[in-house]
């Protein structure tokens, strides 16, 4: 039986989300292509949520431990995966979240083969695999087919749906030998505690230069607690720019392209550089003063006005109905 | 200290996107194209770290067609000392094919410092080049560096993780990838582009592998249906909120 490989992330000993999600893309992959999932985990020891990868279609989860793992170990990580993967997997599939960015490129070049970054869906026609990307910051969609052997592809986080299909996903854990890497993680300094990153969020606020003042964001941020630990702040490239928020928080073509449920723009004008960012949100809500600014083009309910009598308005709407 | 700063040419940010007559790529007609933004910050870094360093060479390497030159005039104009176009028809779309040519390129100049490269294109999107090159020549590799100090040969970065920075440390030499944040890319300036026009730039035509992923079509992506105006001021919001709720069901 052939292998796709699942390669899931963990943070302090616990599977991040984006797992579930590379699980779930992984099994559509196999499904078409009568394969197996095996998910990987690499950690120094037992990971917890690795149970629970059987659900999502797991047909094994297998622990690569070393020493070094505890914190991501990108030499490591690509080398363990990396033989892995040529024990006989056809296809590895990672995350493009920051870890997979990082990890993916590399696991490719070990195999001598090239990645397909940042897939939004994938494909089987007649066996072969075939993925879609978006280029030009989403303006357009490449279709690409997948002739590597293995193929490797990175997931964009947030696209594929975590979705319920029980197989056995039997756990295990294999210890790998691995040489010290010389790229070492030192630290990891944490933002505010449970703060979300605009690439991950269900629930994006992002504020542009009708906020007036970096001050004023706290609207926004006041909006954001409204929702309960599921929102997180994005800003425009000016706003950015101008040093009032900081470039993680950036959304657009030469900050993040997010994803996410619920995308709010407030105060945006949607310059096209932001738009690339965001257009790919289920749902899109803008307020602005300018009823002709070409956010409106692409949201999909647009109030327009004061910004700063409607976002505290709809923050205690969202409170009261929370 | 010798650096390789590895650049591309790319369309502006504020292009509308059109697919030509292939049906697989842009429409390049009336594109304005520019030094890719990320590549920036690497040219940027290794000026700085030469200046710093007091002495060394920075030299720049793009793969690309024939109009990639103008691109690497650029790079130079900014402060670069010479220029390598790895002249192909067309950037490969699969980075690995790219990664081969280039590293081949670095192997037979090097030994380099530091290789630098922008964490990612902003046309391909692919963000692959850098850590490939980094494998093939076996260098110890930071990817989407915001932040960086090196002192004596051991560099620590800052890479913006999801909520969190990571800070990690490597031995010299290295690749690093640049990310906004590591420093504001300086203007090249009048004095600057005059001597570039006379700084040496090294054309070498490469035959590259052939790769493992193949371009199919190229689409505009699906689109959004038409949105409406719910109202205006704070009294639409009840509205809103219930939109979200009962038609759009996100709430």
């Amino acid at each position: 039986m052939t292998t796709v490989l699942a390669v899931c992330e963990q943070r302090d000993g616990a599977l991040r989300k984006v797992s579930s999600e590379v699980v779930t893309g992984a099994r559509r992959i196999a499904d078409a292509l009568g394969a197996e999932v095996e998910a990987l985990v690499l950690a120094s020891g037992p990971a917890s949520g690795a149970d629970q990868l059987a659900g999502f279609g797991a047909d094994r989860v297998v622990t690569l431990t070393a020493d070094g793992f505890t914190q991501y170990a990108p030499e490591g990580y690509a080398k363990a995966v990396a033989e892995r993967a040529k024990a006989g997997a056809v296809v590895v599939v990672c995350a493009a979240s920051a870890q997979g960015k990082d990890l993916a490129p590399r696991i490719a070049a070990k195999l001598g083969t090239g990645l397909a970054a940042d897939v939004t869906d994938v494909m089987v026609d007649g066996g072969a695999l075939m993925a879609i990307r978006p280029v030009y910051a989403g303006k357009a969609l490449l279709k690409v087919k997948l002739t590597g052997k293995p193929a490797v592809l990175s997931l964009r986080p947030n696209v594929f749906t975590p979705v319920q299909r029980p197989k056995a996903g039997a756990l295990s854990t294999v210890a790998v030998s691995v040489p010290a890497g010389r790229v070492t993680v030192k630290e990891i300094k944490a933002a505010e505690a449970g703060a979300l990153d605009v690439a991950e969020a269900p629930i994006v606020i992002s504020g542009g230069r009708g906020l007036k003042e970096p001050a004023n964001f706290k609207i926004l941020e006041d909006l954001a607690h409204a929702f309960g630990g599921r929102a997180a702040v994005g800003a425009s490239r000016a706003v950015v720019d101008a040093g009032w928020r900081p470039h993680a928080d950036q959304v657009g073509q030469t900050g993040k392209t997010v994803s996410p449920t619920l995308y709010i723009a407030v105060g945006i004008s949607g310059a096209i550089q932001h738009l690339a960012g965001m257009r790919t949100s289920k749902v899109i809500v803008a307020v602005n003063k300018d009823k002709d600014a070409p956010i409106f083009k692409v949201a999909d309910y647009g109030v327009v006005g004061d910004l700063f009598e409607i976002v505290p308005a709809l923050t205690a709407a969202v409170r009261t109905n929370a | 200290m010798k650096i390789a700063v590895c650049i591309k040419r790319v369309a502006d940010s504020e292009t509308r996107v059109k697919t030509g007559a292939d049906g697989k790529s842009l429409d390049d007609a009336g594109v304005k194209f520019i030094l890719n933004p990320y590549d920036e910050f690497a040219v940027e870094e290794a000026l700085q770290r030469k200046e710093k360093a007091g002495a060394g060479e920075v030299v720049v390497v793009a793969l690309g067609g024939a109009a990639a030159q103008e691109t690497i005039r650029t790079a130079l104009a900014m402060g670069a000392d010479r220029g390598i176009l790895l002249q192909a028809d067309a950037v490969p779309a699969d980075g690995f094919v790219t990664a081969q040519a280039i590293a081949n390129e670095l192997k037979a100049g090097g030994p380099w410092d530091l290789v630098l490269f922008g964490k990612m294109a902003i046309d391909d999107y692919n963000g692959q080049v850098g850590p490939m090159v980094a494998e093939l020549l076996d260098l110890p590799c930071v990817t989407a560096v915001s932040h960086l100090t090196i002192e004596g040969t051991t560099v620590t970065a800052d890479r913006e993780i999801e909520g969190a920075i990571e800070v990690v440390q490597c031995p010299l030499p290295a690749v690093l990838t640049t990310d906004k944040g590591i420093n504001e890319p300086r203007y090249p300036a009048l004095k600057g582009i005059m001597a570039a026009k006379k700084k040496p730039l090294d054309v070498k035509p490469v035959t590259l592998a052939a790769g493992a992923i193949e371009v199919l079509e190229m689409t505009p992506p699906p689109a959004r249906k038409e949105g409406r105006i719910v109202g205006e001021g704070a009294a639409a919001v009840p509205e809103l909120v219930r939109l979200l709720r009962e038609e759009a069901k996100v709430l």
